[in-house]
């Protein structure tokens, strides 16, 4: 079967197994010399694929849920687009989210997910009860902070090379309403911009949509987009019930577009147009279009054409990253490779042996695979190393060893723990046996 | 969490059991879950409870287990305003040639074992003049081929049964409705190639059902298309078709 995640490079002819109980999945382990889990296939790259695939899709039953405590258990097949569509009526909501809901929570723990609280809430692994993984000796194991802590530090963010994650147990956040009260402030440059962000970190989400083909003394200009659960009183009046939404029909992209639409000069139109859209004010958003905007349009990586895209995500530490954002976002504008989504956050602090988040700001930008994307990317590579950064994993299908390695300071940690706990190498992927994890 | 209404799955160890379930839970029916496999069904009802707050229960279920039939059915606490049949099985047409035993499996899962425990809840709902049966059968009933005729022919029963049914019900308010699928992307044919595109999903089939159901229909196709593939098929004579080599 031709399995391909979402930035539709590479594909791979893998066999593809489908559990359905712990038992199925005990036999397909013990059965195969080498395998990786995957969820949803929202990563971009290579992270959830190999010639042999465990998929978690059939394995997402909700096992308990504490109306008091808000703390859920479930397999780990489970999306969070459904556990929105369960909750979110009875007034709870995922701690942490990503920028798409279409995700499992055994994807989310792999990759350590991080949302626009990140500086306040932390990543996904922060909010975990306890995980169970299913070991390549076809043993069961809980893990937690406080049990077999190294198992689940090297877990969370382990992009699935430890084991295969059945069950979690995390705490949902409680909200009054389903939607959120929202901040734009727009700024003329990347100082004014990390200003910002500084003098609003105590707004709980915040993100921005950076212009990044505005060259000279307006680069790094962004949209800072702010916001909070909005409460019963802010919006009660407006409302019969806060908590529901109507469902949206959501529109799927219906072709591979053909490559020589997004180009260049469609791109740099397509920014400025975003750039000016944001009006600075406050208003009510749904849930939804606040924390999904792409969402709303699926396979909307259909956009790219067949060639296949990427997402360049880096993260550099708090020292440098001014300096160092003001260097990349240079060579990217004057590389003229425009990159049709380009967002900025900042992370707070971050446990996990491979988990990317670190306290700094993180840069997103998608770009067409294409070689000169490629060697603008060695570039970059270079210049995120220099400043002590490094790349998301989740997002990643070209990194070398050896930027992974400069990077990720606790890799030989982690691979220490991932011989202790998968005696056999059991769990690879296609992206760790490039990066040589 | 009280729910007036219910709806009872034979066969709901499917992969269409689960979405199926799912689309009554929403609109507010509680679900019984019957089928042999009690650990699944179990880990299903309460994910089911969890998800839409209504009232669900497992129930150990034998097809074939005829003489029980009646007992489980009057153990419900509350009798069930449609029932939905998914139990099948393909057996192994190689196998069922050369020992009986197989063959009564197949035609008692597929066919007399069913009409059994419809017999049952029909005669009440004929009594209580309302509510509904679906059966699932399959394409397959609509005409035999060398890789699959026993399977088939206990389907076409089946699909001959139902109709049957309906037309004695009709007077009592109780719809039946008849599902011939095509292919379905579940554990039946899993291993199986397939045409992707001609392979419908179970959430799929489930939604084909559901909305069929509520809205009054007799017999549906799922997917839709079936119907001009078996219209084609169909016209191919016999004195052509005995030569083919039909997979
Ligand atoms: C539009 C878009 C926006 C995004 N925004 C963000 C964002 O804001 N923040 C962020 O952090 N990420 C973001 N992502 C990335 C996404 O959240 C992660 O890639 C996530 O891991 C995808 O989950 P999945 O279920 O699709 O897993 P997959 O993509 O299938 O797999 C991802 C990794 O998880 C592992 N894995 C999956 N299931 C299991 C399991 N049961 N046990 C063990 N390992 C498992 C896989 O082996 C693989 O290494 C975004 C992605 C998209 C497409
Ligand atoms: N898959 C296809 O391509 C396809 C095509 C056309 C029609 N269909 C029909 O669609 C229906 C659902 O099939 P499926 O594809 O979901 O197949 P399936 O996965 O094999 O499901 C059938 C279910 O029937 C139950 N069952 C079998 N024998 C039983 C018995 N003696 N008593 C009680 N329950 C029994 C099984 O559950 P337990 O193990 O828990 O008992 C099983 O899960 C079947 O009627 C099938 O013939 C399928």
């Amino acid at each position: 079967m031709k399995i391909t995640n979402w930035g539709n490079y590479p594909v791979v002819d893998a066999a593809v197994h489908s559990p359905e109980s712990v038992d199925e999945l005990k036999k397909i382990v013990s059965s195969h010399p080498e395998m990786i889990a995957r969820g949803l296939g929202r990563c971009y790259g290579d992270s959830s694929l190999n010639y042999t695939i465990v998929s978690t899709l059939r394995f997402n039953h909700l096992l308990a849920f504490d109306e008091q405590t808000g703390i859920i258990i479930c397999e780990s097949g489970v999306s969070f687009s459904e556990l929105l569509e369960i909750f979110v009526p009875r007034g709870w909501f995922l701690p942490v989210t990503p920028g798409t809901k279409f995700v499992t929570v055994g994807g989310a723990i792999a990759s350590d997910v991080h949302g626009k609280n990140h500086h306040i809430a932390g990543s996904f692994s922060n909010h975990l009860e306890w995980v169970k993984i299913l070991l390549g000796d076809g043993s069961i194991v809980q893990c937690s902070k406080d049990e077999n802590s190294d198992l689940f530090w090297s877990t969370c963010g382990g992009m699935g090379l430890t084991g295969i994650i059945v069950e979690a147990s995390f705490k949902m956040l409680k909200i009054e309403t389903a939607y959120i009260r929202q901040r734009v402030i727009k700024t003329k440059n990347l100082d004014e911009t990390i200003e910002a962000f500084e003098a609003n970190k105590y707004w709980t989400y915040s993100v921005a949509w950076i212009d990044c083909l505005a060259k000279g003394n307006s680069l790094g200009r962004s949209a800072l987009i702010l916001g909070e659960h909005a409460t019963k009183n802010e919006v009660g009046y407006r409302y019969r019930n806060p908590l529901k939404i109507e469902k949206r029909m959501s529109i799927p992209f219906p072709f591979f577009l053909p490559n020589f639409v997004l180009n260049s000069q469609t791109v740099k139109i397509f920014n400025e147009i975003r750039y000016s859209a944001y009006v600075s004010k406050d208003s009510f958003v749904e849930y939804e279009p606040f924390f999904y905007p792409l969402d709303v349009i699926s396979h909307w990586n259909r956009m790219y054409g067949k060639r296949g895209f990427t997402q360049y995500q880096f993260v550099l530490p708090k020292e440098s990253s001014k300096e160092g954002l003001k260097k990349l976002l240079t060579k990217i504008t004057e590389s003229g490779e425009g990159s049709f989504l380009a967002v900025l956050k900042l992370f707070g602090k971050q446990e996990g042996l491979l988990s990317f988040p670190r306290e700094g700001f993180t840069l997103a930008l998608d770009f067409v695979i294409s070689p000169t994307t490629l060697k603008l990317f060695n570039e970059l590579d270079i210049l995120v190393n220099e400043y002590g950064g490094r790349l998301y994993l989740s997002k990643d299908v070209r990194m070398t060893k050896d930027v992974f390695e400069k990077g990720y300071s606790n890799f030989n940690k982690f691979s220490n723990l991932k011989k202790k706990y998968d005696v056999q190498q059991k769990f690879q992927s296609l992206q760790s046996k490039r990066i040589g994890i | 969490m009280n729910s007036e209404k219910y709806i009872l799955i034979i066969g709901a160890g499917s992969d269409i059991a689960r979405p199926l379930a799912y689309l009554y839970a929403k609109a507010g029916y509680g679900i019984y879950l019957a089928s042999r496999n009690i650990e699944k069904l179990n880990r299903d009802a309460n994910d089911i409870k969890l998800r839409f707050n209504v009232e669900t229960q497992a129930y150990k279920f034998d097809v074939t287990e005829t003489a029980v039939h009646q007992k489980f059915y009057d153990s419900l606490p509350i009798k069930p305003i449609g029932v939905i049949c998914l139990a099948g099985t393909l057996g192994e047409q190689k196998k069922s040639e050369q020992d009986f035993t197989k063959t009564k499996n197949v035609l008692e899962v597929n066919f007399s074992g069913l009409v059994s425990i419809i017999h049952i809840v029909a005669n009440d709902l004929e009594q209580r003049k309302e509510g509904f049966i679906v059966g699932v059968s399959s394409v397959a009933g609509e005409k035999g081929r060398k890789s699959n005729y026993v399977y088939a022919s206990a389907k076409a029963g089946f699909t001959t049964f139902l109709s049957g049914l309906r037309n004695r019900l009709f007077t009592s308010h109780v719809q039946v409705l008849t599902v011939h699928p095509g292919f379905i992307r579940t554990k039946m044919i899993e291993g199986r190639e397939t045409l992707g595109i001609i392979t419908a999903s179970p959430e799929e089939v489930a939604k084909d059902i559901f909305i069929a159901q509520q809205s009054g229909k007799d017999f549906i196709y799922s997917k839709w298309f079936w119907r001009f593939i078996m219209l084609v098929f169909k016209m191919i004579p016999e004195s052509m078709i005995k030569k083919l080599d039909l997979k």
